[in-house]
């Protein structure tokens, strides 16, 4: 049956496995590296990573990034979506990528709105 | 899958006769697919309103390096992080033998797809218990703290050791006639939560015998770490106190911001069901695995769809992983 061949190259074919288990463990190394990358980044915090950069700090950045390249192989590999037909693929990704970055513009900028109107003398600490 | 079997028996050709199939995708699998949208879009509208409540407090937001530092049988070490760590790689683990059980049930190799099941289904049962320990030790507290009239949450801290103080080592304990109110010696309908052990007047006095002992403020400097007033802002401060707390509930809790405990409570308790459902359903397709269900029945597409959602939950936790303990 169709459904049963899987893509078997990660990281745009630079990686190829020789097999659908194979993969599944090399995308399970690669998970877990990036995981262990973000914990020690989260224990040590290095001072040179605490600096602002368009509104985040640096190493929030990171965070992000790397969760979000962590998603990507857990749905592309784990949930084989790279095996799926690219219809099925996009009426999946393409509402989710059109919605949620569109739900934190909203309210982020909506949550620091806030948070100046009420630095500006409506929140008291002392009353 | 046996619906869309009838369907495609009759043999008709053509967009409009049915039977074919342009997503080559089983409508179970299909439906599974349009649930986990709509549930990432769930979690998204959860972890955004997170992230809201944060930009609104972002002076003042607990850190949650400082609240989550517990490991198993490693008490009273500072260990942040390290647990949450290894209940992601846990759940990732779990993942991973799920998509073996979904390889196997492909090459219809019953007794491979029931056992890695079955490591699945221990892997969850590890992640919700680690999640009930992470909920007891959040409740319980570890530090304590009072609350002032202005709803703030007061930390003490030494400044002798430089670190923070929990407030049973400095509270000086006192004769109290005060009992927790009891519905059978008193008024019969009144109610009363259940006191503190250790008294507000109790902490003030160990307050103000112990000159070394200072204030920790909600609010946090440019380095984002929390203010330390000196002792004299501190003797200011503390002069509007009106309990203690110990722990966290909905109401307060002794790191910070009320709404920290309440999303908390919400975001993991909402993904800790979903792991818990998971551990069910898998349960369930586990027995009809060892039943032979999905031999006579020739696939073993349940299996794959069940892992769909286990991936979906893997797939959340990474990012609830991110928002609440790293950022």
């Amino acid at each position: 049956m169709a459904e049963h061949l899987h893509k078997l190259e990660i990281f745009r074919g630079l990686i190829k496995f020789k097999s659908n288990q194979q993969k599944i463990w090399g995308v399970l190394i690669f998970l877990s590296i990036v995981t262990g990358i973000e914990v020690a980044l989260g224990i040590n915090k290095p001072d040179i990573l605490l600096n602002k950069f368009i509104g985040l700090k640096l190493i929030n950045w990171m965070f992000i990034i790397m969760t979000i390249i962590k998603a990507y192989y857990i749905t592309w590999d784990f949930m084989h979506i790279r095996d799926e037909k690219s219809f099925l693929k996009n009426s999946i990704v393409v509402p989710l990528l059109i919605l949620i970055p569109f739900l934190l513009f909203i309210l982020l900028i909506e949550g620091s709105y806030i948070f100046d109107v009420m630095l500006g003398g409506f929140k008291s600490w002392n009353f | 899958m046996q619906a869309s079997s009838a369907i495609s028996n009759t043999n008709t050709s053509g967009s409009w006769g049915g039977g074919s199939k342009p997503l080559v995708a089983g409508y179970g699998k299909l439906m599974m697919w349009f649930f986990i949208v709509s549930d990432a879009l769930t979690f998204s509208g959860f972890l955004v309103s997170y992230g809201f409540s944060r930009f609104k407090n972002i002076d003042s937001w607990p850190i949650a390096d400082e609240v989550f530092t517990h490991f198993p049988f490693l008490h009273g070490i500072d260990a942040p992080m390290y647990y949450v760590a290894l209940m992601t790689f846990v759940l990732i683990f779990s993942s991973v033998t799920m998509v073996l059980a979904v390889d196997a049930g492909h090459h219809h190799n019953k007794n491979r797809v029931a056992f890695y099941m079955l490591l699945t289904i221990i892997g969850g049962a590890i992640f919700v218990g680690s999640q009930a320990w992470e909920w007891k030790n959040f409740i319980k507290g570890e530090y304590g703290a009072v609350e002032v009239q202005s709803g703030e949450i007061l930390q003490f801290y030494d400044l002798e050791k430089s670190k923070r103080i929990p407030i049973d080592e400095f509270a000086v304990s006192l004769t109290q006639e005060r009992y927790t109110h009891d519905d059978n010696v008193g008024l019969w309908y009144v109610e009363e939560s259940k006191l503190p052990e250790i008294t507000l007047d109790e902490v003030l006095a160990g307050f103000n015998q112990n000159l070394n002992i200072t204030v920790r403020l909600e609010a946090i400097d440019d380095k984002g770490k929390k203010i330390i007033l000196d002792r004299q802002a501190a003797e200011v401060a503390i002069n509007s106190a009106t309990r203690v707390v110990k722990g966290a509930n909905l109401y307060r809790n002794e790191y910070g911001n009320p709404l920290f405990a309440d999303f908390f409570f919400f975001i993991t308790g909402f993904h800790g069901f979903h792991v818990f459902s998971g551990v069910v359903i898998n349960i369930i397709i586990f027995i009809n695995v060892l039943l032979g269900t999905y031999e006579r029945r020739g696939h073993y597409d349940m299996v794959e769809k069940v892992g769909l959602y286990w991936h979906f939950v893997d797939l959340v936790w990474v990012f609830v992983f991110t928002f609440f303990y790293l950022i």
